[in-house]
């Protein structure tokens, strides 16, 4: 503070001629640049080249010449395998609300104190989460494989016709769902127990003394009081159920008849592997409107008041 | 009352156990599988194997292309994590102390790639990494990874930077200092905590990144190792033990990478959930 007070009391003069010499200008001019070029480069100027070629019938090469309007989108709005993709992703959204999520939590409740079992449970529960998504989907392949797989296994050891899950069209589907809730739950967990071990030790102290029974006790002071984290870990969701991809492609590859399809396998299939860069860009612009809306809406209804 | 406890211990750790077998058998069964033949896979995919057999762990540690593809994804990380710091860094310290003319609306403009994922914008991004001439080559990875990393990692950082003591920038401002030395003699070296935990995040994002590697590489000098993974289980289409052997492989760095930065992937994780 007292050298503050000594630098406010030098002269303008002084105080100009230091601003240049120490370089004020030249550190923003040196320091800024690469990162906003970079961005600019790479993020941001493809963002908006993807809402230019959505409107052009463009196979990538040359320049796009063949403008179409909105006819990408509409062949999209009405391509009833972008419509299974969309109601995969509602369905990943539902699974992880409503599975994953309550899961994490009740794991979360029975080991976020500090005991070295519970650490050690807590790195198990974890470990799927810091697999490659690839690696999963493999492993997850085999589990299911109707030959040598781990449920074929099972369900011969109990006499029933073993069968390949994952090419059934009404249930490869769960499978991949029970792949995500497998891989992220315990991501959902972590933040759970971060913010269980902030609830004040009195409070819960408190409850207790007056009687409140477990459940009372969690339902009344812990569960309010990790609201926050709760949106937090919901936001992660959602947005999440929107890029599917890795898991997706060693699992099923969006098949069987284009049964499992997320919005990026589609993407990737009908977009980039048949080269429709112009249909692939609109597919592009339509995830980025939802992650924006879902962004926003979150933002306005459940993080009113958090930042000024 | 010390029954009824005792009996919810018992309840709470079968419970446990329950969830954790469904966590480890898949895993325990691909770490089995390499070592046994496909005949055994299928009539056990759980037991041990009745004879261990090295061989699918030790063809596939003797293949050249499968230590080439860890070392271009260890290249690749590497570089992805060094440029986000630096570049990172640097932009985050101007925005932490110095004030000017439009700071605000370039921070915010660095920060819209936290709002929209990756993919959205991958087929143009494929088309401009071609019409450069970058396709088939580490930077088609390195340079959209990075720029797409340098949002969360210009937040990060200068929360953290403006938290540092302001005395300690008058005291070396006074005594001459100017903005860009104090950057790399101080703010930098301070900064390590902060540093850690974003290189780790920017790293196993990187190590694990699967859609943009197979949009942009082709050929199998330059593949990392999801996609050596996914090339190999195409080869060996019929043989299991194979590719679970491989993707056991590829598990050990994984794990052993965690354990050594737990410290750092949890509190990024937590720290940045819990603030929002």
């Amino acid at each position: 503070m007292a050298t503050a007070a000594a630098s406010r009391q030098l002269s303008a003069s002084e105080r100009l001629r230091r601003s240049i010499g120490n370089g004020r200008v030249s550190a923003v001019l040196i320091l800024l640049p690469p990162a906003l070029i970079l961005f600019t480069l790479f993020v941001i100027l493809p963002l908006g080249e993807s809402g230019y070629y959505s409107f052009f019938n463009w196979n990538g090469y040359g320049s796009p010449t063949d403008f179409v309007g909105l006819e990408n989108y509409q062949r999209i709005a009405g391509h009833s395998i972008f419509h299974k993709a969309i109601g995969n992703t509602v369905k990943i959204v539902a699974i992880s609300l409503l599975i994953q999520m309550p899961l994490a939590m009740v794991m979360a409740l029975l080991i976020y104190r500090k005991t070295p079992t519970n650490a050690l449970f807590r790195l198990v529960f974890f470990l799927p989460y810091i697999l490659a998504e690839v690696a999963a989907g493999l492993i997850w392949s085999f589990v299911f494989d109707g030959n040598y797989g781990v449920t074929a296994s099972i369900a011969r050891s109990m006499g029933v016709e073993s069968f390949f899950i994952l090419a059934d069209r009404d249930w490869a589907f769960v499978a991949v769902m029970t792949v995500i809730v497998w891989k992220y739950f315990g991501f959902h967990m972590m933040i759970y127990i971060a913010a269980l071990q902030s609830v004040p030790e009195d409070l819960i102290e408190a409850g207790r003394i007056e009687g409140a029974k477990r459940l009372q006790i969690v339902r009344y002071v812990q569960l309010p009081h990790i609201k926050p984290a709760i949106i937090v870990s919901a936001f992660f969701a959602i947005i999440g159920a929107l890029q599917v991809f890795d898991v997706i492609i060693p699992l099923t590859n969006g098949g069987p008849s284009n049964q499992t399809h997320t919005i990026v396998t589609y993407l990737y299939t009908y977009g980039l592997t048949r080269l429709n860069i112009g249909f692939g860009s609109a597919v592009g612009v339509i995830l980025f409107i939802a992650a924006i809306t879902v962004a926003v809406f979150y933002q306005r209804v459940f993080m009113k008041g958090d930042k000024p | 009352m010390t029954r009824g406890h005792l009996l919810r211990n018992i309840f709470r750790v079968g419970f446990l156990c329950l969830v954790a077998s469904f966590v480890l058998a898949p895993m325990l069964a691909t770490v089995l599988g390499g070592f046994k033949t496909n005949a055994e896979i299928r009539t056990s995919a759980f037991g041990l194997p009745e004879s261990w057999n090295w061989e699918f762990y030790d063809s596939i540690v003797a293949d050249p292309a499968f230590w080439r593809y860890l070392g271009n994804s260890l290249l690749i990380s590497s570089v992805a994590v060094v440029l986000t710091l630096i570049v990172g860094a640097a932009a985050a310290y101007v925005f932490a102390q110095i004030k000017f003319f439009g700071s605000r609306m370039l921070f915010s403009y660095l920060l819209m790639g936290l709002m929209f994922p990756f993919a959205t914008a991958i087929l143009p991004l494929f088309i401009k990494v071609r019409d450069v001439g970058l396709l088939d080559t580490w930077w088609a990875v390195i340079l959209p990874q990075t720029a797409f990393s340098l949002s969360l990692a210009i937040l990060l950082f200068r929360t953290f930077f403006e938290q540092l003591p302001k005395e300690l920038f008058e005291a070396a401002y006074i005594d001459g200092c100017g903005y860009v030395r104090f950057f790399w003699r101080f703010t930098l070296p301070l900064s390590a905590p902060i540093l850690a935990t974003v290189g780790v995040f920017v790293f196993v994002q990187s190590w694990n990144n699967f859609l943009l590697p197979l949009v942009v590489l082709n050929s199998r000098e330059v593949f990392t190792w999801p996609l050596g993974m996914m090339q190999f289980r195409g080869e060996y289409v019929t043989e299991w033990n194979r590719t679970l052997a491989f993707v056991t492989l590829t598990l050990v760095p994984a794990i052993v990478f965690f354990l050594a930065a737990q410290k750092y992937i949890v509190a990024g994780l937590t720290g940045g959930a819990v603030k929002g």
